[in-house]
């Protein structure tokens, strides 16, 4: 038995950040990384799946990023991950989400695992779509939005509840081999001990280069342009923050009559 | 390449709204990208909608009928690309939903479509799609082409167009495909437990705090203020999940719409696009965030660039 979870190293941009010269994307200086949240919940899931089961299934992440988002992958093996694949070719470079899903499909083809929990979205750039291609290209059943799931290793079924707009419960049962794409506040993500930080800094990360895989990784669209947009139109209240309360108080006041 | 194709989206025998905003979405380029507009509806009973769904701007309608009424992903993406292949769009737009997240991105793959979610802006550059998102947590936009595609297929966001007003007489045709045996079964809605909690819907000034609040410890401050000032307190969804409030407090998508909302101060919030959605509608937004860059301040009438714990106390002394 076999869980796989793909995560992803996500940007946060620092307050004062320009654009490329090719006008394409962000410079990098002005980027910090780390995991995105939902893949906290993702591995959190496949974490007690595997417990339940007597630590038995093998739980393995991969991450497609070039040699520094490795760093995503140690806080998993942290979390208690027993492998960690990292794939990477120069070539995929300003790939998009269903180029990086075909890297993925050449790892789940390999790993065949029983599972694989992907993350609703991620925190940048809000895709959403990363795990529901890669069910695609597997030919595997799938469901997006897991918020609750009832599933022992070896089942051939997952009950799944998609978490619909306004909060709506859809109660699912998907047969196994699936893909999840997995919601924030499915579980409550553990934390890393320690030692297991310790640890993680001394384990194996296997490295792939994409051509290793030897699928073509053609991107489905492409970046003409990032700007930042017109600027907001909020009014915005400056002084001390004496003074910003002040108008503030005053706005409620207008606003509610009190 | 002949026309756009829309995808109606309905549960439980309601029409989603979305539905309507995205035959406005495409009017703009129908000239460029095919004239025809063709909205399907897919599920046992799709005709139930043909009312509501004839809007000008709507060419044809196309109803679908499924095994199943609800939503399945497997059987929706084999009805679209069927339909799709019959009718050759060169654009296809589905609103980027719950339901769309399930099946978009596998009929985009699977059929070479390009592809994008999640989007705001849909134009043509001659005959080619251009479509515009955003990106690093809504800071800046990205526009984004499709080349070699001859179908793109665009998420495109709910809220974002208004729904056309006058009604028309589109054609109307049943399509039928083989609906494939669907690795997955439905069970049952349910709905989210009732509480004796507040009902945020009704609530005519919210405070809400988001993750900027930093601790559970620090809730019972903010509790005290929007008693102080007279608001129900609200939350963002990090907050509901830690479970520092209850979830009938959290607005946004999944959460409340501050439907009678007049005024609406955010705390702690970035304003990610599923917290807008239960109240960007609302007439005055106050948002206090530490981060100039943080994108509620779109939608805010009012920003002030701080720390929300000076902010409180500051604010406070007003109302003692
Ligand atoms: C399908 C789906 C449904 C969802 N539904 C909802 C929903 O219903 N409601 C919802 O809210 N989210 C929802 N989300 C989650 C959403 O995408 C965001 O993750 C969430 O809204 C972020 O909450 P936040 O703004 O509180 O946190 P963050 O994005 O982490 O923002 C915290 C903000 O606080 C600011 N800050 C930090 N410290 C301070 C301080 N001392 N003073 C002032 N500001 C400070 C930071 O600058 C930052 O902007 C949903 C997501 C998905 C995929
Ligand atoms: N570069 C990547 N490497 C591994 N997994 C990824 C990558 N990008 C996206 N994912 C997976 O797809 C999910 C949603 O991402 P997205 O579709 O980009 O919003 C993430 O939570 C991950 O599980």
């Amino acid at each position: 038995m076999k869980i796989l979870v793909p995560v992803k190293r996500i940007a946060a941009l620092e307050e004062d950040f320009e654009i490329r010269d090719d006008g394409r994307d962000v410079d990098g200086d002005f980027i910090n990384w780390d995991l995105n949240e939902w893949d906290d919940y993702s591995l959190e899931t496949a974490m007690q799946i595997k417990e339940a089961a007597g630590g038995e299934p093998e739980v393995v992440v991969v991450t497609v990023g070039p040699d520094d988002a490795e760093e995503v992958l140690r806080k998993c093996l942290a979390k208690g991950a027993d492998r960690a694949i990292r794939v990477w070719d120069d070539a995929l470079e300003g790939a998009d989400q269903l180029a990086i899903a075909r890297v993925l499909a050449g790892v789940a083809k390999t790993e065949a695992p029983d599972l694989i929990l992907a993350g609703v979205q991620s925190s940048d750039h809000s895709h959403g779509c990363t795990g529901i291609a890669l069910s695609a290209l597997l030919d595997m059943p799938h469901a997006a939005v897991v918020a609750a799931m009832t599933y022992s290793a070896g089942d051939a079924k997952v009950r799944v509840q998609r978490e619909l707009e306004g909060g709506m419960l859809h109660a699912v049962d998907v047969s196994t081999p699936a893909v999840l794409t997995i919601q924030l506040g499915i579980n409550t993500p553990r934390y890393a001990s320690l030692r297991g930080i310790k640890q993680a800094a001394a384990r194996p990360i296997e490295e792939l280069s994409a051509a290793d895989l030897g699928a073509d990784f053609a991107s489905a669209s492409r970046v003409r342009r990032m700007y930042v947009p017109e600027k907001s139109r909020a009014q915005m209240i400056e002084g001390s923050p004496a003074e910003q309360a002040a108008r503030i108080a005053e706005i409620i006041r207008e606003a509610t009559g009190a | 390449m002949s026309g756009i194709l829309v995808v109606a989206e309905h549960r439980q025998g309601v029409l989603r709204p979305v539905s309507l905003e995205l035959v406005s979405a495409v009017q703009d380029v129908r000239g460029a990208l095919g004239d025809k507009v063709t909205v399907a509806v897919i599920g046992a009973g799709a005709r139930a909608h043909q009312q509501t769904l004839s809007m000008a701007g709507v060419d044809e309608l196309v109803f679908i009928d499924t095994p199943d009424a609800e939503f399945d992903p497997e059987v929706t993406e084999a009805a679209l690309a069927a339909l799709a292949a019959e009718i050759r769009p060169s654009l296809v737009v589905v609103p980027h939903s719950v339901d769309s997240m399930g099946y978009a991105a596998s009929l985009a793959i699977r059929n070479g479509y390009g592809f994008a979610t999640d989007v705001f802006g849909v134009a043509a550059d001659g005959a080619a799609v251009v479509a515009t998102r955003g990106g690093y947590g809504q800071k800046v936009n990205v526009e984004l082409e499709f080349p070699g595609a001859s179908t793109v297929l665009l998420a495109l966001r709910g809220g974002t167009w208004k729904p056309p007003v006058d009604a028309a007489s589109p054609a109307a045709r049943d399509f039928a495909f083989s609906a494939p045996a669907s690795r997955s079964k439905n069970v049952e809605f349910i709905s989210p437990p009732a509480t004796n909690d507040v009902d945020m819907t009704a609530k005519e000034f919210i405070l809400s705090v988001g993750r900027g609040v930093g601790e559970e410890d620090n809730i019972e401050r903010f509790r005290e203020l929007a008693d102080t000032v007279g608001a129900a307190l609200g939350c963002s969804r990090p907050v509901a999940d830690s479970g520092w409030l209850p979830k009938s407090r959290q607005i946004g998508q999944s959460g409340k719409t501050a439907a009678q909302c007049k005024l609406y101060m955010a705390m702690g919030i970035s304003g990610a696009i599923q917290h807008l959605a239960g109240m960007k509608h609302v007439e005055t937004i106050i948002a206090v965030n530490t981060d100039p860059n943080a994108s509620i301040f779109s939608v805010a009438k009012y920003g002030v660039i701080g720390d929300m714990f000076e902010i409180a106390d500051e604010l406070e002394k007003h109302f003692a």
